[in-house]
């Protein structure tokens, strides 16, 4: 019975890794608490159930889905960061908090405010391993999540690019003397989050088939405690963070009670501002203060 | 005065109330994203006091700010060790917790929500919401005001100037708790109902929008922002869902175009004839 919460809250956290990871990146590079990311997980998750329901073969409708969310969160780049880089701080985030709720309105307008359920893609595919049952997709989901967040690392490491994003991530204003084209790569920075901020919204619709216009909040909460867990500003801690706070989850709903989930959760969160705001596995110092 | 009426404008002396909640903390330089948790101790505690002990509501309400309040205080001190996002945060994780205990209180009807005998109508409402505006206009006309701007601008020098820093930021959290609770039991005495659900990030956030929108430099920005976007939706008309993409969608313009709010502390001089640049231009036109 432990095995098994162990084995689906590590499913879980693979969902909020992905979603920490969007938001690690936004803070990193740019000191940019970014709201809309939520947003953008439920509309990749309402896009991947809407292109199936229209007759899109699913490989294409995943496809679509993560188009369709990197370029809205390019249009969020539009109104937030490119308009707002003089103001005062607080002011991408109240922006990106509106888009937000921009979203989730749009999508209810679109697509009703129901519980939209997806077709079961992979039945039968379930491995029973020493009588744990671990399912394909699941598992597929936590390799590409630990795949894509191992290429980022690898992109901000060892490529050009990933050395311009962590000079401005060092300071914008440095990295533009230095000849870095900021206005090139903050684009590419929201894309990115846009693309994790996606990929874990498709993986949740498959898994747990079930997609509403307010998906993102709940998931984009936990995934901003495991992004702290896990220390802000480091994607392999944003993995982490996103499995303590998936197992802490699945194991309060086991063995407390489903009502007491935001307590734990959000208590660890609260916890490690308090005693270790760095993290617990942080790598990069982060929050030059600022919100 | 019809029934229709009298809920916008009760609606709008709510939101008034919990405008100024959240400026308070947002003057000396703290976002509190937990607001709706304070505003929820406060409802629930005024709630059960005047249920369970038939108190007069009035009181019932200050004493549920004062409950709100004294939570904040003894939260305050640790979460305001914490800075800029991290403090924003922290609050947010406080806000989020407060909800999920009051949804397991049984003795306040848990998930169910918790029904409040005692009714309030307008102009008892619309007075404490004048209360709050005054109290806090006269309250920035105090050294308190200058002290809280200064620690706003740059904490680093109000604090080689003498200034107690940290109590400042207490002080301000704290009682912009109060006043979102009291804002929390006026709601709950006039709509008769209150649950959890309704005080999410969701409340926290717009409260916080309003503020911004109306602005942060002068006392008047956060009655003109909840005034003006509580108004706006209902002269739109419109289901209640287009009404939040119109507010959003409002937001992200305004912040493009005007990030510093409606309301700004040099048109407000210029208003009152106290700006002397603006004034020796004129007379020299």
């Amino acid at each position: 019975m432990l095995g098994q919460q162990f084995i689906n809250g590590v499913m879980l956290g693979s969902v909020y890794a992905m979603v920490a990871v969007a938001l690690t990146l936004s803070i990193g590079v740019l000191n940019f608490l970014n709201f809309s990311i939520p947003g953008l997980f439920m509309i990749a998750g309402m896009a991947t159930w809407a292109l199936i329901h229209a007759g899109v073969a699913w490989p294409l409708a995943i496809l679509g889905a993560l188009a369709i969310t990197a370029a809205v969160s390019l249009v969020v780049e539009r109104f937030t960061w490119r308009w707002l880089r003089g103001a005062e701080p607080f002011v991408p985030l109240v922006s990106s908090m509106a888009f937000l709720l921009l979203f989730e309105h749009l999508a209810i307008a679109w697509w009703g405010s129901e519980m939209r359920v997806l077709p079961s893609l992979f039945a039968g595919t379930d491995w029973r391993v020493a009588g744990f049952v671990i399912g394909v997709p699941q598992l597929v989901g936590l390799a590409v999540s630990i795949a894509s967040i191992f290429g980022l690392s690898l992109l901000l490491k060892r490529t050009s690019m990933g050395r311009s994003l962590r000079t401005i991530a060092e300071d914008s204003d440095t990295a533009l003397l230095l000849g870095v084209d900021v206005n090139r790569l903050v684009p590419v920075v929201f894309a990115l989050a846009g693309l994790f901020a996606a990929l874990a919204g498709v993986l949740f619709a498959l898994n747990y088939r079930q997609v509403q216009p307010f998906m993102g909040e709940a998931v984009g909460l936990k995934g901003i405690s495991a992004m702290i867990v896990g220390g802000m500003g480091s994607t392999w801690g944003a993995i982490a963070g996103g499995l303590v706070i998936g197992i802490t989850e699945v194991l309060s709903v086991g063995y407390v009670g489903a009502n007491f989930v935001d307590i734990a959760v959000f208590g660890l969160l609260l916890l490690i501002l308090f005693v270790r705001p760095t993290g617990l596995f942080a790598g990069l110092p982060a929050g030059r203060g600022g919100i | 005065m019809s029934g229709y009426l009298e809920g916008i404008l009760v609606l709008l002396a709510v939101n008034v109330v919990f405008a100024y909640g959240a400026f308070l903390p947002v003057a000396a330089g703290q976002l509190n994203l937990g607001l709706a948790g304070f505003a929820a101790i406060g409802a629930y505690a005024s709630a059960y006091l005047s249920n369970t002990y038939a108190i007069d509501p009035i009181l019932a309400i200050l004493l549920g700010g004062i409950a709100a309040g004294a939570v904040a205080l003894i939260v305050a001190v640790p979460v305001l060790r914490t800075r800029g996002i991290y403090l924003a945060l922290a609050t947010f994780a406080v806000g989020q917790i407060v909800q999920a205990a009051l949804l397991n209180l049984e003795v306040v009807g848990g998930a169910a929500g918790y029904p409040v005998t005692a009714f309030i109508r307008l102009p008892t409402i619309a007075a404490f919401a004048a209360g709050v505006v005054v109290l806090v206009a006269l309250l920035f006309a105090t050294r308190f005001g200058i002290a809280v701007t200064a620690v706003h601008d740059d904490e680093r020098v109000a604090d080689l100037m003498g200034l107690n820093t940290r109590a400042f930021q207490v002080a301000a959290f704290t009682l912009g708790s109060v006043i979102a609770g009291i804002g929390g039991g006026l709601y709950a005495h006039h709509f008769s109902f209150i649950e959890a659900q309704y005080f999410n990030i969701g409340l926290s956030i717009t409260i916080v929008l309003y503020v911004l929108l109306g602005g942060t430099q002068t006392v008047l920005g956060p009655l003109l922002g909840a005034a003006v976007f509580t108004l706006l939706p209902e002269l739109l008309r419109g289901s209640a869902n287009w009404r939040y993409v119109h507010f959003a969608a409002a937001v992200i313009i305004l912040m493009a175009l005007r990030p510093q709010g409606l309301l700004t502390a040099a048109q407000i001089r210029r208003l009152l004839g106290l700006d002397r640049a603006a004034l020796s231009r004129e007379r020299a036109a």
